[in-house]
Formats: C-alpha cells, sequence, structure tokens
C-alpha cells in the first residue's frame, strides 16, 4: 500500500519565504495527522484539500505555532481509513486528524476519534448524521452537511417560477439526504415533485433513459446531484438531447464543478447551481485566496480547496487562543468553537450545537466567459445553519 | 409510460446506441476469448487507453476525426506489443495465470494513465457536425447518438464479409474449428489469430474514442465497463460474431429499460439473465462450435 508522508513544518514556511518570530514557537509542534484519499476515484479531491491547506497554514501560520503535518492516504475504503487514523493515533501521536473525504470512511473513523477524545476536523464528507444523530463533541465540520447545501434551493426554484421539478440524484446516502432536504423546502414552499430517479452511483453510463423519461413529463426544472466523472456525463447528455432548451437544468453545485467544468464545455452554460462555494465570490478575502492559490498552484481554486483553506486557518485561529499549544484536547475544540471568520466562503463559524459549520451557501448561473465557463454568483442565503437532527451536544 | 410511443422509440435508440458501443468493446474480447481460448481481462484497459489517446489528439489537433482515425491504431500498437512481449507467452498458462496477469494489467493502465493524465475526469465534445439534433417519429434524437448506432452497425457488417468472403476470414474460421489440422495443412493459423488480436484491440479503442464524447473519461472507466462487456460475451457465446452482436444487443435493451421501469432490478434482471443463459446454453446463445 502507498503511504505518503509529507512533512511541513516550519522550514517549509521559510522555504515559502515567509517571515516567522521563532520566539513564539513551542516546545513541541503541533502534530497533526491527515487522512485523505490520494488514491481511488476522490485523489484529485484529497489532492485539492491537502493543496488548500497548505496554502492556509502558509497564509495565517506566521509563526503563532509550530506544526507537523503527517499525510496518510485513506484509498476512499473505510477499514483502510480507520488503520491509518489509528497509526497517525498511536504511532505518531498525533493532537488532532484532519480528514477524510468520503462519509463512508468518515462514519469509520467517528467512533474511532470519539472514544480516543482526538478532534477530527472533517474537510469534505457531508454525511447529515456526523453532525446530527450521530454527532460526537470530537468531530467538527469545516465543509458543509449534504442538507446545509440544497435546502436552500427549493424556497429559491418557487420565487422564481420554477413550481414542477424532476429530482434525479446518485444512489446512495449523499444523494438521498440532498434530495430529501431539497423536497421538504420545496413542497413546503409550494411546489410539486413530478418525477425522481436514483441511477446507480458511478455505474450509470448513459443518462439517456431518464431523459427520455423528463421530456415525457415536461417539468419546469430538473433538480440534480452528480459528482466527478458522472456530472460531466450528466450535463454533456442533457445538453446533447436538446433538454437544456425545453426544462431548466439545477442541481447541487458539484455539477459543474471548477474542477471539470471546462471538460463538459458549452454543455455547461445555463446551469443553476447551490453550493458553499464559487470561485466568482466577489470578494475581497475571495480575491486574495484566488489569486494566491492561482499563483501557487496554477488553476483556479475548486470549493475542495477552500475546504482545506479554511480547515488550515481554523486551526491555526484556535491555536492562537490556546497559545500554540494543542495538549488539552477539549481546551482546543473549545477554542474551535469560538473562532469565528471572514474567508473565501463569507463569514464561518463552528456551530457548538453541531459541530458543522456555519456558512453562506450561493446560489450561481453558469455562463460563457473569456476562459470557458464561468460561475456567477446569483444570490447568497446567508448564515445556512443546520437543526440539532438529533444531536445533543 | 410504455404506451407513449415517442418514449418507446427514444429508449429503443439509448438501447441501439448503448449496444452499438458494447458490441464495439465486446467482440475483440469474445473473439480472444472463443478462438485463442484466453481471457483477457485488461480488454477494458484498451478501451480507457483509446479514450485517453483520443483525448491528446483532439486536444493536440483540434480534431475529433484525426482522434477517430489515429487512436484505435495506437491501442492496436499497444495490444500488439502487449501480445509480442505478454500475452503470446501465457497463451500455454493455466486460464487462472492469464487472469492472473491480464487482471495486473488493469492495475498498470490503471497507473498509467493516472501518472500520464492525471486524477481529473476529462471530456471532449462530438464533432460539429455530429452535435445537433435529428428529428424522427416526431421526435429530436441527438445525432452523435445515431452516428454511434450506425458506426456499430457498420463494423458488424464489415466484420462479417471479412470473415465469410476473405482468406483471412477462412483462416480465422478453420482455426476456431480445429486449430491443430488447420496448421497441419498449411495455415498460418497463429499469424491469423495475431493479426486478429491487434484487430480486436483496435475497435476497443475505437469504442473508447467513440464513446468519449457520450460518456467522461476517467482513471476507473475501463473497469467498470468490463462487466457488461464479459456478460455480452458469456449471454452472447464467445468466439462468434452473431453472439456478440445479440449479446450486445439484449445486455444494452436490458440496461437502457431496466434502469427506468425497474432501477432498483436493473443489474439484477441482468445478471439473472446471464445465470439463465450460463444454465439453459452454458455455450452462450450463439456458440462458436458446436462441439468443444
Amino acid at each position: 500500500m502507498r503511504a505518503i508522508q509529507a512533512t511541513i513544518g516550519v522550514v517549509g514556511l521559510m522555504a515559502a519565504g515567509l517571515l516567522y518570530s521563532p520566539t513564539a514557537i513551542a516546545e513541541n509542534p503541533v502534530k497533526i495527522g491527515v487522512i485523505l484519499p490520494y488514491s481511488g476515484v476522490y485523489a484529485s479531491l484529497g489532492g485539492e484539500i491537502t493543496q488548500g491547506m497548505e496554502l492556509g497554514f502558509a497564509t495565517y501560520l506566521n509563526g503563532a505555532a509550530e506544526i507537523e503535518l503527517i499525510t496518510e492516504d485513506s484509498e476512499v475504503k473505510p477499514n483502510v481509513g480507520l488503520s491509518k487514523a489509528k497509526k497517525l493515533v498511536f504511532q505518531d501521536e498525533v493532537d488532532l486528524l484532519v480528514g477524510p473525504v468520503a462519509s463512508n470512511v468518515a462514519n469509520a473513523l467517528r467512533d474511532f476519534v470519539h472514544s480516543q477524545e482526538i478532534p477530527l476536523i472533517i474537510p469534505n464528507a457531508g454525511n447529515n448524521l456526523l453532525t446530527g444523530e450521530r454527532c460526537s463533541r470530537w468531530v467538527l465540520r469545516t465543509s458543509f452537511s449534504n442538507g446545509q447545501i440544497t435546502r436552500g434551493m427549493g424556497p429559491w426554484l418557487m420565487e422564481h417560477g420554477y413550481d414542477t421539478v424532476y429530482l434525479i440524484a446518485a444512489d446512495y446516502a449523499a444523494g438521498h439526504q440532498m434530495m430529501d432536504a431539497f423536497r421538504e423546502t420545496y413542497t413546503a414552499a409550494g411546489g410539486s415533485v413530478v418525477g425522481e430517479a436514483f441511477p446507480p452511483l458511478r455505474d450509470t453510463k448513459d443518462f439517456g433513459p431518464f431523459f427520455a423519461q423528463i421530456k415525457a413529463i415536461a417539468p419546469k426544472a430538473v433538480f440534480a446531484f452528480f459528482a466527478g466523472g458522472q456530472a460531466i456525463q450528466f450535463v454533456k447528455q442533457y445538453d446533447q438531447f436538446g433538454l437544456k432548451e425545453s426544462v431548466k437544468l439545477t442541481g447541487a453545485g458539484w455539477l459543474t464543478s471548477p474542477l471539470y467544468v471546462h471538460a463538459q464545455g458549452t454543455a455547461a452554460e445555463g446551469i443553476l447551481g447551490i453550493l458553499n462555494y464559487v470561485p466568482g465570490i466577489d470578494s475581497p478575502e475571495n480575491h486574495a485566496f484566488q489569486a494566491a492559490y492561482q499563483a501557487e498552484y496554477g488553476r483556479v481554486a475548486s470549493e475542495f480547496a477552500v475546504q482545506g483553506y479554511d480547515t488550515a486557518r481554523l486551526i491555526v485561529e484556535a491555536l492562537k487562543i490556546t497559545g500554540g499549544d494543542a495538549s488539552d484536547r477539549g481546551a482546543l475544540v473549545d477554542a474551535m468553537h469560538a473562532v469565528s471568520f471572514v474567508g473565501p466562503r463569507g463569514l464561518l463559524r463552528i456551530d457548538p450545537l453541531t459541530n458543522n459549520i456555519i456558512q453562506d451557501i450561493h446560489v450561481f448561473e453558469t455562463m460563457a466567459g473569456a476562459e470557458g465557463t464561468e460561475l456567477h454568483v446569483v444570490d447568497t442565503l446567508p448564515a445556512m445553519q443546520d437543526a440539532r437532527n438529533g444531536c445533543t451536544l | 409510460m410504455l404506451s407513449d410511443p415517442t418514449f418507446l422509440a427514444i429508449q429503443v435508440l439509448n438501447g441501439l446506441q448503448l449496444a452499438s458501443l458494447l458490441f464495439l468493446l465486446s467482440v475483440g474480447l469474445s473473439v480472444v476469448f472463443g478462438l485463442m481460448n484466453f481471457i483477457n481481462l485488461a480488454h477494458g484497459t484498451l478501451y480507457m487507453l483509446g479514450a485517453y489517446i483520443g483525448l491528446s489528439l483532439v486536444r493536440w489537433t483540434g480534431s475529433y476525426w484525426i482522434a477517430f482515425a489515429i487512436a484505435p491504431l495506437c491501442v492496436a500498437a499497444i495490444g500488439a506489443v502487449f501480445h509480442v512481449v505478454l500475452l503470446r507467452r501465457m497463451q500455454a498458462a493455466s486460464p487462472m495465470r492469464q487472469v492472473l496477469v491480464t487482471f495486473g494489467l488493469i492495475y498498470v493502465g490503471l497507473d498509467s494513465v493516472r501518472y500520464f493524465w492525471g486524477d481529473y475526469s476529462h471530456g471532449f465534445d462530438a464533432p460539429d457536425s455530429l452535435s445537433g439534433m435529428v428529428h424522427l417519429f416526431g421526435e429530436s434524437y441527438p445525432a452523435y447518438r445515431l452516428f454511434v448506432i450506425a458506426l456499430g452497425l457498420g463494423v458488424l457488417l464489415v466484420l462479417y464479409l471479412a470473415l465469410e468472403k476473405t482468406r483471412l476470414g477462412a483462416v480465422v474460421r478453420a482455426g476456431v474449428d480445429d486449430s491443430e489440422t488447420a496448421s497441419a495443412i498449411g495455415l498460418n493459423v497463429s499469424g491469423a489469430f495475431f493479426l486478429v488480436f491487434c484487430l480486436g484491440c483496435a475497435l476497443a479503442g475505437l469504442a473508447g474514442v467513440v464513446a468519449a464524447p457520450v460518456i467522461s473519461i476517467y482513471p476507473g472507466m475501463g473497469i467498470s465497463i468490463l462487466i457488461s462487456a464479459l456478460i455480452v460475451v458469456v449471454v452472447g457465446g464467445p468466439g462468434s460474431l452473431a453472439g456478440a452482436a445479440f449479446g450486445a444487443l439484449l445486455v444494452g435493451m436490458v440496461e437502457t429499460f431496466g434502469q427506468v421501469l425497474a432501477p432498483s432490478y436493473a443489474s439484477m434482471v441482468l445478471y439473472g439473465l446471464m445465470a439463465l443463459v450460463l444454465v439453459v446454453r452454458p455455450a452462450g446463445l450463439f456458440p462458436a462450435r458446436a462441439r468443444r
């Protein structure tokens, strides 16, 4: 098995040309174990989050603490992720963990970190239960919950005249949770769901059969959730079938993620999305972040990179409160609850009631731009906060 | 929904389109499996390579048709190298060793693709001439998909004529019936099989290029379609052209209609179909040989 070990300390920050003051350094570096996929279907997401985190530490650390990152490949397998977490905690004796990308791996880590009382910061996995019924004092999330992303779109579509909708999503927990949250607010706002389909995750090669059904039903809009290769297929085939002219395509924003929107070509234009981050957000914080990321890595930063970046900043801000000390883990988690900052996404803080992030959610539309498809923010739903959903923190 | 004729017509076309892709992919697999008695699990990898090489050619030249013409040749060349270096030695080996070697090649192919093209998903567009819609049955249908269907039918026709009317086809048919006797009367059976193997690789590469504008290009694409292709081979009967064609048609239709009419049971129906064929006609619906 391939294990990637990268150690980034203050030395790396010096190499990056940043100043630091040696007097502020604590005796022992804060060890952060990172469990992300560096192989398998989500390898690109693991890479984006890691790069975002490295940029976040380089930008905000400024000698506030000495940190050491130890990265491990989760391979998107729950058993591998868990054994890597045990290795990081028992052998490397890390102070906190960051990861993973996939919710099945997150579920496997949850009980372990809960019993070991090791803070785990989730920079992607969106399963509602992780900050709902299965929440833990030790599991914090800087990315999103599945319901948090799509909940705002129900009333928004109704306000804009889309009163009949067809739901289609990949058949796994994330797909169902996103559709459930949307359906609830959409029908409450008076909309009617006229059809729905859950094609198998990753197995579906051809969406044509569903498009024939959508054509026959003729709803005002389609609300979809697909990501990665499936999103590329879905968006391209939707366009090839000529559905874009008659039925508005809307969905959770991963349909047209900056990671692959270029691969979708003109098929990606004119789609309404909803997501926690869009590269086109017009704020000084976002402009500064995108400029720094593009200078470092030569491409537009995706929502995944932002989640890594904000995770790093949350850790740094919390360490500033504790004086660069992570030995008291309860104090570190309390410090994270006390942190609030404006990042590229907008104002962020961790909800002490659920440990999920409270953040702005952005509605955007894709349009043809000078360098391919651009994502333009058309509306921002501020400070979206999850209900407790059975969490008793 | 089934009473709606336009829905039915579009669904049949969708089924034909999928069948056409599966046919291109599985005909090579079937021939190698049936004629050479060789199980090449890495066949899906050749399909993936076809798509990725096509991607690079489209980026490099800007032309879909250059990719369409060149990528299958590149894949055939890669297949030829593998045949000479590795597979030829494995031909006499036990099936288990063949499976293990070609299974290993899947992972070599996967990591090679990740090394050269990265983890990200890619895609390229259909040529402008085929990007529009065609109106038929009172409905509009993507022109590119009709092109895929026509291509599958065209390849089937050419292969049929080549097998029945040419000397190479006669050698192949003789070799299938009785390889030793055919060799004994002076036919170059192994040479003919080598050509057939390369042709199968080229068709897998062609399937990759043709599929790319419809589906996306990603490192695992060869693995996910391999299962469908294996079902086509098993259901149709290894080594037979008619088997590959009918198997592809059956699997394409079952997958297409199953997804919409009974989404929870779609894959069960497919595997059930395979199990049924294996029980009733273990040699497949259109076996290449009556005896073995």
